[in-house]
């Protein structure tokens, strides 16, 4: 068995196939020179802890060892060779495999070259980025983010956590405009102002230049904006270029049937990477969620192994802003929804579809409160149980009462 | 404070219903006491070994009671850890009911 990759998924899966009784020889290939880590504190403690903590290892060389894993770190796959079923590695190698998983994630977007370039101008996705960002986000500092994504925002709440000020740039008429319903976002961006970030929206960057030791940002209508260090969270592509160059089908990620399985039935693809159909939602799904990157890698390496399983977990994702905290179970679809008003704890959005069938929540607020709506709304929407929307509204009702349908 | 050493009141029963979790802080600790759906009390570290965050928040299942922020799972009996992210056990603390009140050992 191998896996390319040696991220979230990729660890996961060597993990699960040991686990699930694989004897044979297991191989992770990972072209970051270092231990598989976790990526959600780069953008959260990394940034705003005093000292800064180290990686959030997935895997130690002791766990790597007892699982009995062939690592081939700092190297990249280059090519599959798909009859004789090789993965050609970085340093000459070629690694055989009977099952293959692509692993392979995904890589900040940049922004074109047309708008210019200069030093200070970052993404965020490993953890060598995150220690650049870190030295550049000290008190008195000006941070600018392009984008009001997850990830800028993130940013923006450890900058001004740690005394820099900063601006977020957001080209659309609003923040989070892909994930999270507006009645959210608006409250979200309600908090990052009471905590000094200045956020500007409909922003259309035309140019950024290096003067000094400041790098400028110059908006069409001539506004200017001056940082110590731009970060640049525009969303990300997939990693499918050795999947494309294999002949596997690709369409936003690799693409692959709800068995993770590709379209060649020896390779599987799991995490940030694969666009796979899921069987609530009646279209393809790639998402850049960490428990999807764990969980798929659970599924593909039972399926490597020889299972059916098909991959129907209920998307989940989170976010951290300054205390609070932003969970999202399922889709949610561009519909009205139901309000759950939790008072300064957080207010919760319930979709219910036209059957009254939870299809997804999503909540803004205290972690202790929010947590448990979103967590027994993600078991209420697996169930397909119908609801009352009157009874999902009443923030006095226990939400946990309704499980006993 | 009963007979014995480092017993301490931690709630009275009636403040925790079966299958679900309370949060306690005694000086500068903070403990998580669970009630099992069986009726018994257990008490273990209260926050998760993950990233600190209060176990006392997340949902109660059989005998495990389960991260609110990353699903990481600890067996609440001996504070065992149970399911990734969380892969470093928690202590787990001696309990008695005595009258209406539960006590921990700590
Ligand atoms: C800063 C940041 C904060 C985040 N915060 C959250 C959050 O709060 N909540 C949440 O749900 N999600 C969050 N995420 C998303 C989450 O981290 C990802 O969804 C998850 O890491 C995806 O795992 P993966 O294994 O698919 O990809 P990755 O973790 O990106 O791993 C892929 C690995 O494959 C390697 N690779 C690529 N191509 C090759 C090749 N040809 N050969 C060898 N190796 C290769 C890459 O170098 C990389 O190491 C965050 C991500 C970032 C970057
Ligand atoms: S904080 Fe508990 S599992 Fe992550």
């Amino acid at each position: 068995m191998v896996v390319v990759g040696a991220g979230e998924a990729g660890a996961g899966a060597v993990t699960a196939l040991r686990e699930g009784g694989w004897t044979g020889p297991l191989v992770l290939i990972g072209s970051e020179d270092s231990l598989p880590y976790e990526r959600p504190p780069l953008s959260k403690a990394f940034l705003v802890e005093e000292p800064p903590p180290g990686p959030r290892q997935i895997l130690t060389s002791e766990r790597l060892r007892e699982l009995r894993v062939t690592t081939f770190f700092g190297r990249s796959a280059l090519s599959i060779d798909r009859s004789r079923r090789t993965v050609k590695i970085s340093g000459g190698a070629n690694v055989p495999y009977e099952r293959l998983l692509l692993a392979t994630g995904a890589s900040p977007r940049t922004l074109p070259p047309k708008y210019g370039s200069a030093q200070n101008v970052l993404t965020l996705r490993t953890h060598d980025d995150a220690v650049r960002l870190r030295a550049a986000i000290k008190p008195g500092s000006k941070t600018v983010v392009v984008g009001g994504g997850f990830i800028g925002l993130e940013v923006a709440s450890s900058a001004v956590s740690r005394g820099a000020s900063c601006v977020v740039l957001e080209a659309g008429p609003r923040l989070l405009t892909r994930a999270v319903p507006e009645v959210l976002a608006r409250l979200i961006q309600g908090r990052h102002e009471e905590a000094g970030v200045q956020i500007v929206t409909s922003a259309s960057i035309t140019r950024i230049e290096e003067r000094a030791e400041q790098t400028l940002i110059i908006l069409d209508d001539a506004r200017v904006f001056y940082a110590d260090m731009v970060v640049v969270g525009i969303g990300a592509e997939p990693n499918v270029k050795l999947a494309e160059a294999a002949g596997l089908s690709v369409d936003n990620g690799i693409v692959v049937d709800e068995t993770l399985t590709a379209s060649d039935p020896n390779i599987f693809a799991a995490g940030d990477c694969c666009s796979f159909p899921h069987p609530l939602y009646e279209r393809r799904l790639r998402l850049e969620a960490w428990r999807n990157a764990r969980r798929q890698a659970i599924t593909a390496a039972a399926n490597m192994l020889g299972a059916h399983q098909i991959h129907d977990d209920i998307p989940w994702f989170w976010s951290d802003q300054y205390e609070e905290t932003l969970q999202i179970a399922g889709i949610c679809p561009d519909q009205p929804a139901v309000h759950r008003d939790l008072g300064p704890k957080g207010t919760v959005l319930f979709y219910l579809d036209h059957d009254s069938k939870l299809v997804a929540a999503c909540g803004f607020g205290s972690l202790g409160v929010v947590a448990k709506e979103i967590r027994f709304s993600e078991i209420l929407i697996a169930r397909r149980l119908k609801l009352s929307p009157a009874a999902l509204a009443d923030p006095t009702m226990n939400i946990k009462s309704l499980l006993v349908g | 404070m009963t007979s014995g050493e480092n017993w301490v009141v931690a709630c009275t029963v009636d403040a925790i219903q079966p299958a679900e979790a309370l949060r306690v802080d005694i000086g500068s600790r903070t403990f998580v006491v669970v009630r099992s759906p069986d009726g018994q009390f257990f008490a273990m570290d209260g926050h998760c070994s993950h990233e600190k965050v209060h176990l006392a928040d997340g949902i109660v299942d059989g005998n495990i009671i389960e991260c609110p922020k990353h699903f990481g799972t600890f067996d609440y009996r001996s504070g065992e850890s149970r399911a990734l992210p969380a892969c470093i056990d928690l202590k787990s603390y001696q309990v008695k009911v005595e009258a209406d009140s539960v006590y921990i050992r700590v």
